[in-house]
């Protein structure tokens, strides 16, 4: 009995001095984030190893979401004589929810995991702590540049993922099922509003995007520094980044939509 | 004056000494070698005067400053004139040599590409690899990425470089190279150079000062010469690698035969 409270103990101990380290960190990242405005070309690199290298994973995801969200969809509004809605659904779950939440699941899969996997390994083979000495502040060099670079890309995904899923959508609405294009892209128009649908979409995707990158870069910044380690660290992103997602999903629409 | 001051230096991981009261004077411009057994804590040592981890008591002054009083950017003000060649190169390995060469001055000044060329194939040449430039880490072997990280470390002509187990896994090409390397360099360059080893035929070949560290504390500290010639039987053990002595080959723990005759076969 005295063992499992000793162990509860250590391990709740343990997890707060990991939540301490995590936000030290975050304050050391945000930091560094006026120097690395001003070197931007470091963000730029990692841009394109975060942002363009996931665009593949997120235009062939989106446009299989929206494909079958436009046969749902259908198949729910038909029954209702509602079919020409179908542009407003497919736009509407797309922007609002799948969008952020989905395209924020494959960006830690593909990118998180990655930036862990990449930081964790910087550290096992010394190249940090070589930094370190060589009076190159990591977190500021390598960390911050990735981090400013997550957040910008993550929104720019999200908005690929919705776009390319609305098409998904017409394509099966209109091409496979017969619905009124017309109809499909005016009601989407007429029924999609730009601050309460779209921007809070954006502001989601943002948010994701800070916690997401938060998580793979501290995961891998603090990962023990063997392959066992840096691997174990690798899929902590993954789950974390998942739970904080869908966790923050609930909380974000609930302010934004759930009139609290 | 001597250059670093380490004085009643105690460091633990967890309840383990691993420093239990060291005092240790690195002369300015000599080359001075900590030696002593695998686990005795060297790496420790380099990474506490780096200021990369903190003493749990005393002190360590690196030309008068102490290292671990000083702000983030007094720190890193003083790594500026700290070089430091890890055991493993810690080459960045996403770019060329020449680019690692190049690294530290293109971060901390503001020189021209021109003169930052000049000044890395300068450093190159120093250790035979100016036509290696355009390689990647992981095209090069361990001792070519050793030279090439020793280059790195001396870029920005610090005051001193310490050298973390260069000798180790060197075939013997190598290994002559870089002795004759670290030698040079602090003649050349008027360095300070502390190297932490335990390869004892190289070390004694270019060490001015040795300090030999064991369970914590400084056991001996003199001269190749004087090291030699010391009666401790400890120390004869070490720098001859004699399997017999007072420093034990086994872990400590039960006896073998013991271990033997009570051993329970498991299913």
């Amino acid at each position: 009995m005295i063992g499992f409270i000793q162990g509860l103990g250590r391990s709740v101990i343990e997890t707060l001095q990991r939540l301490g380290r995590a936000h030290i960190f975050l304050w050391d990242m945000v930091r560094g984030i006026p120097e690395v405005l001003l070197r931007f070309s470091l963000v730029i690199q990692q841009l394109h190893s975060v942002g363009v290298m996931s665009v593949m994973i997120i235009l062939i995801s989106g446009l299989f979401v929206g494909m079958v969200l436009g046969l749902q969809g259908y198949n729910t509004l038909v029954d209702f004589g509602a079919e020409e809605s179908l542009g407003v659904l497919v736009a509407l779950s797309l922007v609002r929810e799948l969008g952020p939440v989905v395209c924020a699941l494959l960006f830690a899969g593909r990118a998180g995991s990655a930036l862990t996997a990449e930081i964790g390994l910087m550290k096992s083979t010394e190249q940090l702590s070589g930094m370190e000495m060589m009076a190159v502040d990591p977190v500021r060099r390598i960390i911050a540049p990735r981090f400013v670079a997550g957040i910008i890309s993550m929104p720019l995904l999200a908005a690929i993922f919705s776009a390319v899923g609305v098409f998904g959508g017409f394509l099966v609405g209109y091409g496979l099922l017969g619905v009124d294009d017309g109809a499909f892209w005016s009601q989407m128009q007429v029924k999609t509003d730009w601050h309460d649908d779209v921007l809070n979409g954006v502001i989601k995707s943002i948010v994701f995007g800070v916690v997401v990158t938060w998580i793979a870069l501290f995961e891998g910044y603090d990962a023990v520094p063997t392959s066992e380690g840096v691997g174990r660290a690798t899929t902590r992103t993954v789950v974390h980044s998942a739970f904080a997602i869908l966790g923050l999903d609930f909380v974000l629409t609930a302010l934004m939509f759930g009139g609290i | 004056m001597p250059l670093i001051k380490i004085r009643d230096l105690h460091f633990y991981r967890g309840d383990r000494a691993i420093f239990d009261g060291v005092n240790i004077d690195i002369q300015r411009g000599k080359i001075t070698a900590i030696m002593g057994p695998s686990g005795t804590g060297k790496t420790t040592l380099l990474r506490l005067i780096g200021g990369q981890l903190k003493p749990d008591s005393g002190t360590i002054e690196v030309d008068g400053q102490n290292v671990h009083k000083l702000s983030h950017a007094g720190l890193y003000d003083l790594r500026k004139r700290m070089g430091m060649l890890f055991q493993s190169g810690a080459l960045l390995t996403d770019i060329s040599v020449f680019d690692n060469v190049a690294f530290p001055l293109r971060e901390h000044t503001d020189l021209p590409e021109s003169m930052i060329r000049d000044l890395v194939l300068m450093k190159l040449q120093a250790v035979g690899l100016r036509n290696a430039r355009d390689l990647m880490p992981a095209e090069l072997s361990g001792g070519m990425s050793r030279r090439v990280a020793l280059a790195r470390a001396v870029t920005l002509d610090p005051m001193m470089v310490m050298y973390d187990e260069p000798f180790t896994g060197q075939d013997p090409i190598s290994m002559g190279t870089i002795v004759n390397l670290i030698h040079r360099l602090n003649d050349a360059m008027g360095l300070t150079s502390i190297v932490v080893s335990h390869d004892v035929k190289e070390t004694t070949e270019i060490a001015d000062v040795i300090y030999l560290l064991s369970a914590g504390k400084v056991i001996e500290s003199g001269s190749p010469v004087q090291l030699k010639r010391s009666s401790s039987q400890w120390v004869q053990q070490f720098i001859q690698g004699l399997p017999d002595g007072p420093v034990p080959f086994h872990y400590p723990g039960e006896d073998f035969a013991d271990d033997l005759l009570n051993s329970e076969v498991s299913a």
